[in-house]
């Protein structure tokens, strides 16, 4: 019988991505190797709304978009920005390093 | 001048971002293709508000001449259009007249004959005034009403023009060589040139969107890519013999920068992609089916602008004694408050100080989940006030109480702070904000782009 182990997402995703979609929205990506992780991942419930809402410190009836996105097995998940894009006090003008809360989650997976 | 057939439309885009460069030769294997027009996009607001609110374009002028040559020549030997969208990427009145200054410039030199096109996109403020009255004028996602204050206070609002302005500069012509355009919906002129030759406008739209970055769409990503067109469907290809497009980096690709994988809004309606069929043509080729294009109710565009924000000044400074490090919150929160009492005679809302301090939350502030902080530490202090010189004295101020602040258990007592550089106080210049970001409804997808033609030689 597989051995399953908290397995941080880094390590299962292709790709687990931020950036600006427009300067007052912050976009997450994360996209899988196959069908098969997309699905298992899916299926584990750890992505949810509740836990995005406290990565980000967000409202959830604030999250504009949640889901899993079959068609590409992808998770699409878009946000407010904390601020609008390039003003003074910016941290990340492209959002481009926002990814890592998320890519840190653990996931129970099939230890190697 | 190869005319489109019935049966296919070929685009060439060479580049995601015009100034950014691109592989000649793999250019030079799209022209191989004989494609009925070259497209590429110049703008973007993802470089920030400075663009907009201060007149600045994205690439230098030498980076700009650059491309256009390429460009350019190629144009002039294939007698194919040329459509250039958002011209020094905010696409305002000044870059399309600075673009149409560096393509005159380089038809001189090379004894070039070029029919162009300029199409503007900077929208006069009483008539967003008058539709914002009138109810027309809406918020686009997570921004604020438009206050008519901020409209006033905009340096430049600009609208992202469709497909129709560009079609409308095509018709009028008789035959444009080059079209410079203000601010566009980035897959505007690849869609235009399919919507003219009478190809189903959801493949247009979709074909745009997935080319308007180059060769993104490909892995590993590139620049050079080209479309074909068809009538229930079309195929996207790299042109780097290196790169393949697969049927996951093709679907994956509308993911990029949006807010929803499939749904996308744009002038004139929604691009809905939740259907759309991806086939492996080739093992470098991927065709696309199944796209849809809702027009909307009504004709909305998306306006864009920015305003100055005050004057910036930052200092910049290491700390690598941990003593000082373990305590960093609460000493800055000292030398913060002691700098605010010094400058008692300055409104407090009239200014800001932020710290940005890495090694411990500088990317991610609050949302940050370590908790503890690095061995050593940089430490930015960004300040912004009325003046430059205003900022830069705060900031001073801000600098040599750090410098010297006294903590508990303090043992280095000749200084703080680590610094790198002189000046030890920079000024940034002009700060920046977006301020409008909504959509307005428009009678007419053309009235508010007005076109200009000459022939420059």
């Amino acid at each position: 019988m597989t051995t399953v182990v908290p397995t941080p997402l880094r390590d299962i995703a292709k790709v687990v991505r931020s950036k600006n979609a427009g300067p007052f929205e912050i976009t997450l990506d994360i996209i899988f190797k196959s069908k098969e992780d997309y699905e298992a991942v899916k299926k584990s419930g750890v992505i949810t709304k509740e836990l995005v809402s406290e990565l980000y410190n967000v409202p959830t009836q604030a999250i504009i978009t949640f889901g899993f996105f079959d068609l590409v097995n992808a998770v699409k998940i878009t946000l407010p920005r904390p601020r609008p894009q390039g003003g003074v006090g910016e941290t990340d003008m492209h959002a481009a390093q926002q990814h890592v809360p998320l890519q840190e989650i653990r996931i129970p997976w099939p230890a190697k | 001048m190869p005319a489109p057939s019935n049966d296919e439309i070929r685009i060439l885009t060479p580049s995601g971002m015009l100034g950014y460069g691109f592989p000649l030769d793999h250019f030079r294997l799209g022209l191989a293709q004989k494609p009925h027009a070259i497209t590429i996009d110049s703008g973007s607001t993802d470089s920030g508000p400075q663009k907009l609110g201060l007149g600045e374009m994205t690439c230098s002028r030498e980076a700009y001449l650059k491309d256009l040559e390429v460009l350019l020549e190629a144009q002039n030997e294939a007698r194919i259009p040329l459509l250039i969208s958002s011209a020094g990427g905010d696409g305002s009145n000044l870059h399309v007249d600075a673009f149409r200054d560096m393509i005159a410039d380089l038809a001189h030199q090379r004894g070039w004959r070029f029919k162009l096109a300029r199409i503007y996109a900077d929208i006069d403020k009483n008539h967003i005034r008058r539709e914002l009255k009138a109810g027309r004028v809406e918020p686009l996602g997570p921004v604020p009403p438009l206050d008519p204050a901020e409209v006033e206070s905009a340096t430049v609002v600009v609208a992202q023009m469709g497909a129709e302005p560009f079609l409308k500069a095509l018709d009028e012509s008789e035959g444009v060589d080059v079209i410079v355009s203000g601010r566009a919906y980035d897959p505007s002129p690849t869609a235009a040139m399919a919507i003219r030759a009478g190809f189903d406008p959801a493949l247009a739209w979709h074909m745009g969107k997935i080319m308007e970055c180059g060769a993104l769409c490909a892995e590993p990503v590139g620049r050079c890519v080209i479309g074909y067109l068809r009538r229930d469907h079309f195929e996207i290809e790299p042109l780097n013999p290196a790169e393949r497009c697969t049927t996951a980096s093709v679907a994956a690709h509308t993911l990029y920068e949006k807010t929803h994988p499939f749904l996308l809004a744009g002038p004139g309606g929604t691009l809905d992609l939740s259907n759309c069929k991806y086939e492996q043509v080739t093992d470098r080729r991927v065709r696309v089916s199944g796209s849809r294009f809702d027009p909307g109710r009504r004709y909305t565009v998306k306006l864009e602008g920015a305003k100055t924000a005050g004057w910036r000044s930052i200092f910049i400074a290491g700390a690598r004694d941990p003593i000082f490090i373990g305590q960093i919150d609460s000493i800055l929160d000292k030398v913060i408050a002691g700098a605010r009492a010094y400058f008692s005679e300055v409104p407090e809302e009239t200014y800001r100080i932020i710290p940005h301090i890495y090694g411990k939350n500088g990317i991610m502030g609050d949302l940050e989940p370590v908790k503890v902080p690095a061995h050593e530490l940089c430490i930015i202090v960004e300040v912004a006030a009325a003046t430059q010189a205003l900022a830069t004295a705060i900031c001073g101020k801000l600098r040599t109480s750090l410098m010297h602040a006294p903590y508990p258990g303090r043992i280095a007592t000749a200084g703080n702070l680590a610094s790198p550089f002189t000046p030890l106080e920079i000024p940034l210049g002009q700060a920046c904000e977006f301020n409008v970001y909504h959509l307005m409804t428009v009678d007419s997808p053309t009235a508010l782009f007005p076109i200009k033609y000459e022939e420059l030689a």
